[in-house]
């Protein structure tokens, strides 16, 4: 951001906007709104505390889990239908399908099958995470350049070889953005889910806190999921950058 | 190196040298979907020789080349190489790609060594050899550099530079020049011929501009259009001792080039 030609750190505007925050949460306009200075005092008491803790480690657990999950049947299903044609047609409309329907709807299925415990999490971050890997996968695959296939084969490379030295590497940043947007979905899982099955986890703290109207601690733990969103989708996006530089010239 | 000796028997074309390099014979392509590309093309390529294959845009050139490389299979007939029937890419032959082909995420270095390591050549070897192929191309001093930094010339370079370190006998150049300007493809067409005068190789050299095929072979091999078979192959005998804008002016120079132009004209007038 720059103001009156001067170049102002990103730290800055987020220190404005924490200020416009307290001025609003100070003049009380709104009650869901407490002074940020409230919720940051109410960060210390939520992250030490032994209910966050817990929530967290299985929060944790869910998500990773699922998400492994995710990646491994993602990028493997993305291969497939990017490199066997009818395995794509196949499988095409029903990934898109699942990709843009309301997943959220299908939780409390999930919850008469398999319970109130991990397994409905688990599944639910699988869900979430699962299609768009494998949609950007695909895309990343089919667009590898032909003529470097053909060239890997002039050369006497036989297919695991292909893919491991060309197709990967030239299917990388889609597979990249691919894993970004899938991480953020699948975060944005556990939590529904969470909040779907009401009685653990973060899910049950934020159904906790807003129902005793305790809205700095409920604040707080939205900022622990930010900063939890905003670092795992930044670890990611630190390896889309460094192939960006032959994400374009492909 | 050795190559297995077949009796090749006498053929029509036969006479022109006595051990193709490249034996072209009656091949055929019908690509799905009924569109014929190829029509019993039939030539022979003598060992250690440059033989263009020029037609009418479309008509079957790359498909050809690209058949003689093990990349296509062929609908019928076959590709005899140094007299073995070709079942799919092999070591003897290495293939110089119109769009260059490069790993984008490479270094020059390593896309220079990159058919060797294929080809399962060690590290240290493979990169020794690039740097003798990066230097001869005038690549000196960008080993480090990524294609994207590369004007279109020094990318075909590359393209020609990862070719020749495989040390294959027969090079396969599908229109090489195509996507270079007009002033560095001449500057290149007198690169190839020099090269070609140290290292020996034989060459098939797919084109679509008269004078270019006419200025580098021994033999061209004109395409009718498709589906394609060989209208006429032409041995322009062109003398390259002196200066190349004397060439360019020879009286057998503009002659062949005169003739390959009304033989291709057939087949645009259609």
């Amino acid at each position: 951001m720059t103001l009156l030609g001067r170049r102002i750190p990103m730290a800055f505007s987020l220190a404005i906007w924490c200020l416009v925050w307290e001025v609003i949460g100070r003049m009380e306009v709104i009650s869901l709104i407490p002074p940020f200075t409230e919720v940051l005092r109410a960060l210390f008491v939520v992250t030490p505390s032994q209910d966050f803790k817990t929530a967290a480690t299985i929060t944790f657990q869910a998500f990773a889990i699922g998400m492994g999950l995710g990646l491994v049947v993602g990028i493997v299903m993305g291969i497939l239908m990017g490199r066997i044609r009818a395995f794509g047609e196949l499988m095409g409309m029903w990934v898109n399908i699942f990709e843009s329907s309301p997943l959220t709807a299908i939780v409390p299925a999930l919850m008469a099958i398999l319970g109130f415990g991990l397994p409905t999490m688990i599944v639910t971050v699988f869900l979430f995470s699962v299609w768009v890997i494998a949609l950007d996968t695909q895309v990343g695959v089919e667009r590898v350049n032909p003529s470097l296939i053909e060239m890997g084969r002039s050369f006497g490379a036989n297919n695991r070889i292909l893919f491991t030295r060309i197709v990967f590497f030239a299917a990388l940043p889609e597979l990249l953005a691919g894993i970004r947007l899938g991480l953020i979905r699948g975060l944005k899982g556990v939590i529904i889910g969470q909040l779907l099955i009401a009685v653990v986890g973060v899910g049950y703290l934020f159904e906790l806190y807003s129902r005793n109207f305790l809205m700095p601690e409920f604040w707080a733990l939205l900022i622990v999921i930010f900063g939890f969103a905003f670092i795992a989708s930044e670890i990611v996006g630190y390896f889309e950058r460094k192939v960006s530089f032959y994400a374009k010239s492909r | 190196m050795n190559h297995p000796h077949t009796d090749t028997g006498p053929r029509s074309t036969a006479e022109l040298a006595p051990e193709p390099a490249v034996r072209v014979q009656d091949l055929t392509k019908e690509y799905p979907g009924g569109i014929q590309a190829l029509d019993k093309v039939t030539f022979d390529m003598p060992k250690g020789e440059l033989t263009s294959i020029i037609g009418p845009s479309g008509c079957g050139k790359t498909t050809t080349l690209k058949i003689i490389a093990g990349l296509i299979e062929p609908s019928a007939g076959e590709v005899m190489v140094y007299g073995k029937a070709v079942r799919g890419p092999g070591p003897e032959r290495a293939f110089v790609f119109q769009e260059f082909a490069l790993l984008p995420w490479a270094t020059v270095l390593r896309n220079v060594a990159f058919g060797l390591e294929l080809r399962g050549v060690g590290k240290k070897e493979r990169e020794d050899m690039a740097r003798e192929y990066i230097v001869k191309m005038n690549l000196a001093g960008f080993e480090d550099a990524y294609p994207h930094q590369l004007s279109g010339g020094m990318r075909q370079r590359v393209g020609l530079a990862r070719a020749m370190a495989v040390d294959a006998d027969i090079l396969l150049m599908d229109e090489p020049f195509a996507s270079v300007d007009e002033q560095i493809r001449r500057k290149f067409q007198e690169d190839l011929l020099h090269l070609l005068s140290v290292e020996k190789k034989s060459v098939v050299f797919v084109t679509h501009s008269i004078e270019e095929a006419v200025y580098v072979s021994d033999q061209i091999v004109i395409l009718t259009r498709g589906p394609a078979h060989v209208s006429k192959v032409v041995r322009p005998g062109i003398d390259r001792s002196g200066d190349s804008q004397e060439i360019r002016r020879s009286p057998g120079y503009l002659d062949s080039v005169e003739n390959i132009w009304d033989e291709l004209r057939e087949y645009l007038e259609e």
